[in-house]
């Protein structure tokens, strides 16, 4: 085994200082050196389990081509993003002008995550983002060197919207979460995903990030009677709060629904608490199609765990940069190449077939999930296809 | 808003000022009877809900851990007393605060270290599990009231050990004139020691007794620590009448602050600016009584 | 000149050629340490000299900061001649607001409401969408410094930003210094020494210290103002007390009541912590990772030891002869108002 991969960069090596000494000088040294990942994800903190997930899933779609990408082995450089807005701009210099990686992969926090694109649109450096679902980057921040491989928040609340709208007996509706980005964009895709069906959000309700002191709002909810109430939190907020909502009483007299992320990694802490919430979200458990099957089981075996949507995203992540630079020939320096050819790809995920949008956001189907024993099973299809907020498509000018 | 919702809401107010009185009267007794500031009291209450959560797992109840981890907070009082507390009697409260500064990266980092940075929860003890209808939609869980209960208790118990004890008759001659007590041959050391583990404690028990209701997470000391600044400064420090009265207060504008709606000139103020509300009151005290209700004229 | 006085020219010329030949990793780590040395100054003027412990000096920084970001129009650049005297003022006029409820009060108290009205800021921008909330608010595009057509730098160009942060770290070392040797600076001096004979001696101190908290609340912002165009990025965390607690660590670190104490405490400060977090795995952990173990655990035992910061422990290497005498002066910058 190791003679034949010595052989195998032997004559890479070979190769690409014949082949490129002639036409690139420059690049006779770079063809056959490691390619430079960086991994940005919080490995601390709220969202700590969320940040491992992904890392997993990407190291596992390496492992599906030999450990290499475009035949060229890789490097990894990781910091912890600890989900910190204020220290996203030095944690992602340090990739980028300081380890000098190919390409930056990160992160989870959609706030981290506006701090990232900020200074990866400035240098142009390859950016993944295997999840931080901020509209902006495939909006008003979009770049061409900028890829997004899992969802934008407002495709998940426009679904879960568009399913409530269908629904006769829910006429007045109660949004609750965190007052930040991602918390605002969800509740703004839900109450167009709603409006389509002619009903109107009685009242919103907010919290300070990352408070969990519920009491009031709850109260508050009880008092207003909605026919439903969408809320969204993640990690270990979101067990708080279903175990609270739960406590006062609430859960089986008024209808609680919310993105995926209520409801993803927490069944286990939640326990009863969840059964039976209802959520959209672009992968579902129990999807039964043969490529999941075969993904849940690889996942499993190497893991020791079940995999969940961000393991789906880090390895879609993985497929795709494998996809685009099989294409460009391992040249992760010609970054055009490698961004053509990934605009090119149809992944075939775990989750589904998807592709890139012109503003670099998966188009894809969001699914209907309830959540049943330690699962959110897969109940049906929301909303096939969808594309981005048409908001955030026209403020999209990739030059 | 009607009755109703408004008296639930008065229950919520009086329920987290209660919880904050457990930790905030720590601080305030350490400061009053030793006059040392201790900003790493709010890492006490991070310890006590990690030592509930680790110690529930292990010993398999809820009511067991408890008693336990008063013990080992208590223990790790004195030792931080003797180890590093003590040098600081003498030194400026600038000294103070930067050395207990130190020590909350201190205490956060072996928190990571040995419990991990994962968010963890403490399941509800089942005696105590229930939830009592009080409307037709709303349920108020019965932890809750039992939280209140015991904050009262602690609260009780507190003035009734300065008020009634000999220890208490000490810590107050001490608190006031330290080289006379001593001169009577009391053995102020051992005095400051107890009080300052006594102190701790409360904000770890405050911790422990929350930890089923309360997202056991990293840094989750920091909130309740300013809180608490904000509570002694307007209780006036020392004093514990002042803690309550202040924490109660605290409790009902943070709550109501979060749900009723104030448009000053077409500018939403509530409840985007809940958060304010505590600070907005620590300025008004100030400008009345920059000592604090009860505390002492400098 | 005097020798000190060529000795810190000398100094300011060497830093002044760092950006000739390192990394702009580097460049900009150092330009970071300027603003931070211009910021543990300012808090020096109230801490060393005036002998009151404010607790939320980060406030004035950020303040600034976000004074530029809101007086930035989208995606468009704003002047640096108009945005820099605005910013600067913005964090003036807080400390006048700010200053006007703390500075009555004394001791602890004055520790802990300063603590608790940065907080305030803090929520204020935290939670409300102001600028941006706890995201943060991003500066697209740096302030440009042309003047009719002729532009003498480019903040885009991070070495003329580290530049221009050197100019500015010596022009408030100037300021301080002659600031401290002017009758104001000997009555702030002598408030904190002993304030009741000032004030029998029929000066009104408030007047003093609040002007002091002023003074000291603008030179923040021009460290806040410096920060925010180099990292383009302004978020409530600039105002949180986790820096107001660094820096103050910068200042004992260096040595209160020095110019140049604060200094070379923040140098001290940001090279352990870069230091720190570059250490290797040992025993299964990542000690780099725990970083923060080590600086707290470095605060206590500072704070225990070197009572006097690295200027302290510099001068009574030097000089043993001299210790003596400095005990019976009163130059060691300690004391504050306590009753």
């Amino acid at each position: 085994m190791k003679n034949k991969m010595f052989d195998r960069r032997g004559f890479l090596k070979g190769a690409g200082v014949l082949g490129a000494g002639l036409a690139f000088p420059g690049l006779a040294l770079s063809q056959g050196a490691k390619i430079k990942v960086g991994l940005m994800l919080p490995y601390t903190g709220t969202y700590a389990a969320l940040g491992v997930a992904i890392e997993n899933g990407f190291r596992m779609a390496l492992a599906e081509s030999g450990g290499r990408l475009g035949g060229r082995e890789v490097e990894f450089y990781k910091v912890d993003d600890e989900s910190e807005p204020a220290k996203a701009t030095d944690n992602v210099n340090r990739l980028v002008t300081r380890d000098k990686v190919d390409v930056v992969v990160g992160t989870v926090h959609s706030g981290v995550a506006a701090g990232m694109i900020r200074v990866t649109k400035e240098s142009g450096t390859l950016h993944i983002i295997p999840n931080a679902g901020v509209g902006a980057a495939t909006g008003p921040l979009c770049a061409p060197n900028i890829v997004r491989t899992s969802f934008s928040n407002w495709q998940s609340g426009y679904a879960m919207g568009a399913v409530l709208a269908q629904r006769k007996s829910i006429r007045n509706v109660v949004t609750l979460t965190w007052r930040y980005a991602a918390g605002e964009e969800f509740v703004k895709g839900f109450k167009d995903g709603y409006a389509k069906g002619g009903g109107a959000v009685a009242k919103e309700l907010w919290l300070p990030f990352p408070n969990v002191e519920f009491q009031a709002l709850l109260t508050e909810i009880a008092s207003v009677r909605p026919d439903a109430v969408y809320s969204f939190f993640a990690g270990g907020g979101a067990a708080k709060f279903l175990r609270d909502y739960a406590q006062a009483g609430l859960k089986d007299k008024i209808p609680l629904v919310g993105p995926g992320f209520l409801t993803d990694g927490v069944l286990d802490a939640a326990g009863d608490a969840a059964q039976g919430i209802e959520t959209c979200l672009h992968y579902a458990d129990s999807l039964n199609t043969k490529r999941d099957n075969d993904f849940r089981a690889a996942y499993a075996k190497a893991y020791k765990m079940p995999p969940d949507v961000y393991a789906v995203q880090g390895y879609d992540s993985g497929l795709l940069l494998a996809a685009a630079l099989k294409s460009a020939g391992g040249r992760i320096e010609d970054r055009k190449a490698v961004v053509a050819a990934m605009e090119k790809v149809t992944v075939d995920s775990p989750r589904g077939k998807w592709h890139l949008s012109k503003a670099h956001n998966p188009v894809q189907d969001i699914y209907l999930r309830r959540v049943s024993g330690k699962e959110n099973k897969y109940v049906g299809v929301a909303v096939k296809g969808l594309d981005d907020d048409p908001a955030s498509i026209a403020a999209c000018k990739m030059s | 808003m009607d009755l109703h919702t408004f008296l639930i809401q008065l229950l919520n107010g009086v329920q987290y000022g209660l919880l904050l009185f457990l930790v905030a009267s720590g601080l305030t007794l350490v400061f009053g009877i030793m006059g040392i500031i201790n900003v790493a009291h709010g890492s006490f209450y991070m310890i006590g809900a990690y030592l509930a959560w680790s110690l529930t797992a292990r010993l398999g109840s809820f009511w067991i851990a408890v008693p336990a981890a008063i013990v080992v907070a208590a223990a790790v009082g004195v030792l931080l007393e003797w180890l590093v507390i003590r040098r600081l009697y003498d030194r400026d409260h600038l000294y103070q605060v930067l050395l207990t500064y130190g020590l909350i990266l201190v205490f956060e980092e072996m928190r990571s270290l040995l419990w991990g940075d994962d968010v963890r929860g403490v399941p509800v003890p089942a005696s105590l599990g229930s939830s009592i209808p009080l409307t037709e939609t709303l349920s108020y869980p019965v932890y809750r009231l039992f939280i209140s209960g015991v904050c009262l208790a602690v609260a009780l118990l507190i003035v009734w050990v300065i008020q009634k004890t000999r220890l208490g008759m000490i810590i107050r001659a001490g608190s006031v004139d330290r080289q006379m007590v001593q001169a009577l041959g009391i053995d102020v050391h051992a005095l400051y020691r107890v009080v300052f583990a006594a102190g701790i404690t409360l904000a770890a028990f405050a911790g422990m007794v929350s930890a089923p209701v309360s997202a056991i997470a990293p840094g989750m000391g920091n909130p309740v620590l300013i809180v608490c600044f904000v509570i002694i400064v307007i209780g006036g420090m020392g004093s514990v009448k002042g803690a309550m009265l202040a924490s109660l207060l605290i409790g009902l504008v943070d709550t109501f602050g979060k749900v009723v709606h104030v448009e000053i000139g077409g500018l939403h103020v509530l409840p985007e600016l809940s958060s304010m509300t505590v600070y907005l009151l620590m300025a008004v005290v100030l400008l009345w009584r920059p000592e604090g209700i009860f505390g002492r004229r400098a | 000149m005097s020798r000190s006085a060529v000795a810190l020219v000398a100094c300011i010329v060497a830093l002044a050629l760092v950006p000739l030949f390192a990394e702009k990793f580097y460049v900009q780590f150092f330009a970071k340490i300027i603003i931070m040395a211009i910021l543990a100054m300012s808090l020096d003027l109230l801490l060393g000299y005036a002998g009151l412990v404010s607790f939320g000096h980060a406030a004035f920084y950020g303040a600034a900061g976000y004074a530029l970001a809101l007086a930035t129009p989208q995606f468009q650049a704003a002047s640096f001649w108009t945005s820099l005297p605005l910013a600067v003022a913005a964090s003036a006029l807080l400390a006048l607001a700010i200053g006007f409820f703390v500075v009555r009060t004394r001791g602890i108290y004055f520790i802990m409401v300063t603590l608790a009205f940065a907080q305030m800021l803090f929520f204020l921008f935290y939670d409300t969408k102001i600028a941006g909330g706890n995201d943060g608010i991003y500066i697209d595009a740096r302030p440009v410094a042309d003047i009719a057509g002729w532009r003498p730098f480019s903040l885009d160009d991070y070495r003329h930003v580290y530049w221009l942060a050197l100019a500015f770290l010596a022009a408030v070392y100037v300021l301080l210094r002659t600031v401290l040797r002017s009758p104001f600076g000997r009555a702030i001096a002598g408030i904190r020494v002993n304030e009741q004979r000032m004030i029998s001696l029929g000066y009104a101190t408030f007047r003093y210290k609040l002007a002091c908290f002023v003074l000291s609340g603008a030179i923040a912002g021009i460290a806040g103002y410096l920060a925010a165009v180099q990292f383009g990025v302004v978020n409530p965390e600039t105002l949180g007390w986790h820096l107001s607690a660094a820096v103050m660590m910068m200042v004992i670190l260096g040595g209160m009541g020095t110019l140049l104490g604060p200094v070379l405490g923040a140098a001290a400060w940001m090279l352990l912590e870069l230091g720190l977090q570059g250490l290797p795995d040992a025993g299964g952990v990542n000690l780099g990772k725990h970083w923060q173990l080590f600086m707290g655990l470095f605060i206590v035992v500072a704070t225990l030891v070197l009572p006097h910061g690295i200027v302290g422990l510099a001068r009574s290497l030097r000089r043993p002869a001299e210790r003596s005498l400095d005990k019976l002066g009163t130059n060691d910058g300690l004391g504050t108002n306590d009753g």
